[in-house]
């Protein structure tokens, strides 16, 4: 009872201090001139070492957008890949800057651990992917199937639901990582997979006969995934969130990396207040003007980023679906930069 | 006239038990139930080797770039060799790579002479092994001084970065161990209890909760604003996980010193340190070098399991690496790969921890 | 100096042995307690600081997630503390397999180190050389990847012996008995036997001391142990039916099941140790000297029991105290299981629980307090059967 009366008065003793207490953190990164910015320890799209040991997806993209917004170079990052059990206490420690880590936003991460969502740079939802000689249909023709999943933090969560909704049974083996997960589906371990979306083309495309299995049509949860930051730092979260969003209003604006230069001298105010030809966006965040166009330049708009890491040229495969742009039916929609 | 007796000259032993086959009779099939289990044992060893052998050398790929290499149906070796600086390196900086280089040259040229039985200065390199190179292994691996470029932790990596956890675990642990030892020995109560229960409690965990500790818990238990970087978290956990072995080790040394040893120094006027530091451990230290030895290997194996807390280890790059979506399945290239590394460290450290047993137990 | 007498030089205080030995421990017990409340205040303040939950009241709220192997009931809707149990009972399942299967094979290859046979000693120290210098999590992935999964069928195609044993890539299946009215007095007749044989052995000791006379001890224990409850289990006509494994679906149902998880963990935990315990078996044999076999020869004993009878019970007091560090080592090491997915203790609840709860400290500390008394127990266990084997000397 003593204990709880301290916790409770800490908690609101916090409360009033935290917001000073983890100020800062863009003074921090501007003068260690580095963003530090926790990413997977490798999965295929989102982030994970290519054969030159450079990082690479399209989490590790956002991570650069913001060093390129904030310190004018889209190389000043230093990735720390985390497990999925040590990223929030790396990010509340001050470990990290920001994490970029396929984290889907719940209600509990919100609210209950000291931390805020700043935007969705993939809508990925929970599927199956399941092996063709079995000939099921649907999710719902699954009752006593055994069923093989990454040990993940919603994923397992997510799947018990599910089948005791439809009144299913399922028994589940749990794998660390995603590689040891398609071995276990692979070899017969189980008959489904379940991971989000975007990992199931991954895990096919890595099989020995990708034909053999296909992606349910059902997509049993919601995963938004997207950058976190330290709540208390409402200058920094800004600072991330409205570099996502300068990334969705430049695809949508058809500014690219290749024609921001010349777009910095178009008619259009709206493309020269998010290029920082007019206006004074930048300042506002804290930054340099050139802000969003050193993030577009360098790293892209969102689309480039997206195509350049999952989308149908890659060995993903994804099609843009849910994160195509509010114009074309998809889910990306930025405030307007004004 | 008398005889000499001249013996007749001996005959040649029996054909059946002498060369190959006299061999073969005395070693393998003396008794019927040898036979019986020389034949099984024999047949299980032909029916496992040829298709392994097959499979890593005789139907192997060795050459090429990418995976279309790869089509004999054996090992896709060249899977390994594109990715071997990842392996060993791990994210370090291509250019800066003889940094780390020059650092596996001094730890050779450390240890080599170790096992010239003539070399003068071992006792000298010996404590130079634990003092100086870890420094100036330091400044050159971490750079930031002397004009080398910084290179921050979460670019070491690979079998370099293996090499250094189970390094400075071990020689960190040593004062500490030593400390524990003797405080486990002491007669001060207090001391007493709180060493031997510093040891069992570490002695009684995994490793892998230890290191769970390190990298979840750890950032909790410091003050605000203090953080430790990830790597260093690792080392702290590995450190008190290995000193309570290490005390154990080093226990065991200080028991086997005579109590006339004590008994001398003590006479001689000598106070308890110096009566520890110039009589007693040296002495013990020297008995128990193969111990340290083994607990060295045991480490080495343990610091596999870092890939759990996401740092990139030789099997966390193996890992890695067979998940690249160029390669086709190359798991067990991979993990052969990364067997026959540490195979080879720890059989030859194990080789030489035997050789000084021996060496040791010249007494009796 | 003259006027020497009985009394003891003065000493100034600060130079006395035992009033040093006081200050200095009373500065350790303050330091000590400093460090653990410095620890324990930052933790409170930072966990408060950054919103996190504390306390065990999580362990009362419903997990929500399914485990693949339960030894006591349990499904979704049980707590988090119930995840706990399950967790600890498949641990100290595959501990104690481990164990067992360790302790025979070690001592198998230890013997077999010190063959005469050629092929046997050698094969038995490149097995030793290999196993034991090769990370046992390297050896767990194999085992379990490479062999198990990579050889064993769909349960389509499953191996089928005798339409009631059934080995595929989902586990090998076997009969289940399932007990029914009556089958408790087989239970009633086993306990009997235990107690009885108790008594047996104590009657039968005291007669030997008193009359020198000798009971046949064992087989009577077996007839006492095993035939009494067989007496009443088909006395009372056999009340139990089996329950055979059937494919429906997807999976086997019915009957029992051992997991291909649970297997390649304990065949690696078992191997792996057992390269160790060969070598602390080698050890002991060759510390016990050579006359002792020598002597036992003369007395005209065979080779055989000259091992059980002579060496092997001088051995074990040498293999007893490394045995078990072995043991010890065994059950820390099973916490691997996290790797191929065998629901232990550290993937379930350091795992799951944790991940779903993020209460880092209370979990971890939960976890590691377990193993601890674990280890605690087994020492204890093994020092009380040290001491009994050890040396009595006049």
């Amino acid at each position: 009872m003593k204990r709880t009366l301290t916790i409770a008065t800490g908690v609101a003793a916090a409360a009033m201090v935290a917001s000073s207490a983890f100020a800062g953190t863009l003074d921090d990164v501007k003068s260690r001139g580095m963003l530090s910015c926790g990413v997977s320890t490798g999965l295929p799209g989102f982030s994970q070492p290519d054969d030159k040991n450079n990082w690479t997806g399209i989490d590790v993209d956002v991570c650069r957008a913001v060093a390129a917004a904030v310190l004018g170079d889209a190389n000043k990052v230093s990735f720390k890949p985390l497990t999925a059990k040590e990223r929030f206490t790396a990010l509340q420690s001050g470990e990290i800057d920001m994490l970029s880590r396929n984290t889907t936003w719940t209600h509990t991460r919100d609210t209950s651990l000291g931390l805020n969502f700043a935007g969705v740079n993939y809508y990925d939802g929970q599927g199956f992917l399941v092996q063709k000689a079995l000939g099921v249909k649907s999710a719902l023709e699954l009752n006593g199937a055994s069923v093989c999943i990454q040990a993940g933090t919603t994923t397992e969560l997510n799947l018990a639901d599910y089948f005791r909704l439809n009144g299913m049974k399922y028994s589940s083996v749990v794998f660390d990582t995603s590689d040891q997960t398609r071995e276990g589906f692979e070899s017969g371990r189980c008959d489904i997979l379940t991971s989000d979306q975007s990992q199931l083309y991954a895990i096919r495309s890595k099989m020995a006969k990708p034909g053999s299995a296909v992606v349910m049509p059902e997509v049993i949860s919601k995963e938004p995934l997207g950058p976190v930051v330290r709540q208390g730092d409402d200058q920094w979260f800004n600072i991330v969130r409205w570099t996502l969003f300068a990334q969705i209003n430049a695809e949508e604006m058809g500014v690219t990396s290749g024609n921001a230069a010349e777009m910095k001298n178009s008619k259009d105010p709206a493309k020269q207040r998010l290029l920082g030809t007019s206006g004074n966006a930048g300042e506002k965040l804290g930054l340099s003007e050139d802000w969003a166009f050193n993030a577009i330049s360098q790293v892209g708009n969102y689309g480039e980023m997206f195509d350049r890491n999952v989308g149908p040229s890659t060995p993903l495969a994804i099609s843009r679906g849910l994160n195509a742009l509010w114009s074309n039916g998809g889910l990306q929609y930025a405030p307007p930069v004004r | 006239m008398s005889k000499i007796f001249t013996p007749l000259p001996d005959l040649p032993a029996p054909d059946s038990s002498k060369g190959f086959i006299g061999w073969l009779r005395h070693n393998l099939f003396s008794t019927p139930i040898n036979s019986v289990l020389s034949v099984v044992a024999l047949y299980i060893v032909f029916s496992a080797v040829i298709p392994a052998l097959n499979w890593a050398v005789f139907s192997a790929n060795w050459t090429g770039l990418t995976e279309d290499a790869c089509n004999s149906g054996g090992a896709c070796w060249p899977f390994v060799a594109s990715r071997l600086d990842f392996f060993i390196y791990g994210f370090y900086p291509s250019e800066l790579t003889w940094r780390l280089d020059l650092s596996f040259l001094l730890l050779a040229l450390t240890f080599g002479p170790q096992f010239v039985e003539a070399f003068p200065y071992k006792k000298n390199l010996g404590i130079f092994s634990v003092t100086g190179f870890p420094i100036i292994a330091y400044f050159l691996i971490s750079g930031g001084s002397f004009g080398l470029e910084s290179v921050p932790t979460e670019k070491w990596g690979g079998l370099s970065l293996t090499l250094l956890l189970a390094y400075v675990g071990i020689v960190a642990a040593l004062p500490i161990g030593i400390a524990l030892a003797l405080g486990r020995r002491s007669e001060m109560p207090v001391i007493r209890t709180f060493c031997i229960g510093f040891i069992e409690l570490w002695r009684g965990v995994p490793l892998i909760s230890v290191l769970f500790m390190a990298s979840v818990m750890l950032p909790l238990f410091l003050p605000e604003g203090v953080n430790f970087d990830k790597l260093l978290r690792a080392l702290i956990g590995i450190t008190m996980f290995q000193s309570a072995y290490m005390a154990e080790v080093i226990r065991g040394g200080l028991q086997a010193i005579p109590r006339g040893q004590y008994e001398a120094a003590s006479a001689m006027g000598m106070n308890y340190w110096k009566m520890m530091f110039l009589v007693v451990l040296p002495q013990a230290l020297k008995l128990v070098i193969p111990g340290i030895v083994n607990t060295f290997i045991a480490l080495f194996k343990d610091t596999t399991l870092v890939l759990i807390i996401g740092l990139f280890d030789i099997l966390a790059t193996v890992n890695s690496a067979i998940q690249d979506p160029k390669w086709g399945a190359v798991e067990t290239e991979g993990y052969v790969f990364a067997a026959f590394c540490f195979w080879v460290f720890c059989f030859s450290m194990s080789r030489y921890s035997q050789k000084l047993e021996r060496k040791l137990h010249t007494g009796h | 100096m003259a006027d020497h007498t009985d009394q003891q030089p003065k000493t100034a205080i600060w130079n006395d042995p035992t009033f040093r030995a006081i200050v200095f421990q009373i500065l350790a017990v303050v330091a000590i307690i400093y460090v653990f409340w410095t620890i324990f205040d930052n933790t409170l303040t930072n966990m408060d600081k950054r919103g996190i939950t504390t306390g065990f009241k999580f362990l009362d709220n419903p997990a929500g997630f399914g485990i693949l192997m339960t030894l006591i009931e349990y499904d979704e809707t049980y707590s988090y503390g119930r995840t706990f149990f399950v967790g600890l009972m498949n641990t100290l399942l595959v501990s104690v397999i481990g164990v067992v299967f360790a302790t025979a094979l070690g001592f198998t290859l230890g013997v077999a180190r010190l063959s005469n046979n050629w092929v046997i000693s050698k094969l038995a120290t490149i097995y030793v050389e290999v196993l034991r210098n090769i990370p046992l999590l390297l050896q767990i992935f194999f085992w379990y990847f490479a062999i198990l999964l990579k050889n064993l069928p769909h349960p389509r195609e499953s191996m089928n012996f005798n339409d009631s044993v059934f080995l595929n890539a989902r586990g090998l299946y076997t009969p289940g008995p399932v007990p029914t009215d009556g089958f408790f007095v087989v239970w009633l007749a086993f306990g009997l036997g235990i107690m009885a044989t108790v008594y047996l052995v104590r009657w039968a000791h005291k007669r030997q001391d008193e009359q020198g006379l000798q009971f046949p001890v064992f087989s009577s224990a077996v007839g006492l142990v095993i035939g009494l409850p067989l007496l009443a289990f088909f006395v009372m006509g056999m009340p139990m039916e089996l329950d055979y494994p059937s494919l429906q679906g997807f999976n086997f149902q019915g009957g029992m099941r051992v997991i291909p998880e649970l297997m390649a963990l304990s065949w690696a935990l078992s191997l792996y140790t057992a390269a160790f315990i060969a070598e602390i078996v080698r050890a002991g044999i060759q510390g016990v000297t050579h006359g002792q076999t020598e002597a036992a020869h003369a007395m005209g004993l065979r080779n055989a029991p000259t091992l059980r009878l002579v060496v092997i019970p001088q051995a074990m007091r040498i293999i007893i105290p490394p045995l078990t560090s072995q043991y010890l080592n065994l059950v820390k090491n099973s916490s691997l299981a996290t790797a191929i997915g065998y629901p232990d203790l550290v993937a379930v609840f350091m795992g799951t629980t944790l991940n779903q709860t993020g209460q880092a400290v209370e979990v971890v500390g939960m976890t590691m307090a377990v193993y601890l008394i674990i280890s605690l127990v087994i020492s204890s266990f093994m020092n009380w059967w040290n001491k009994k084997m050890a040396l009595v000397e006049r």
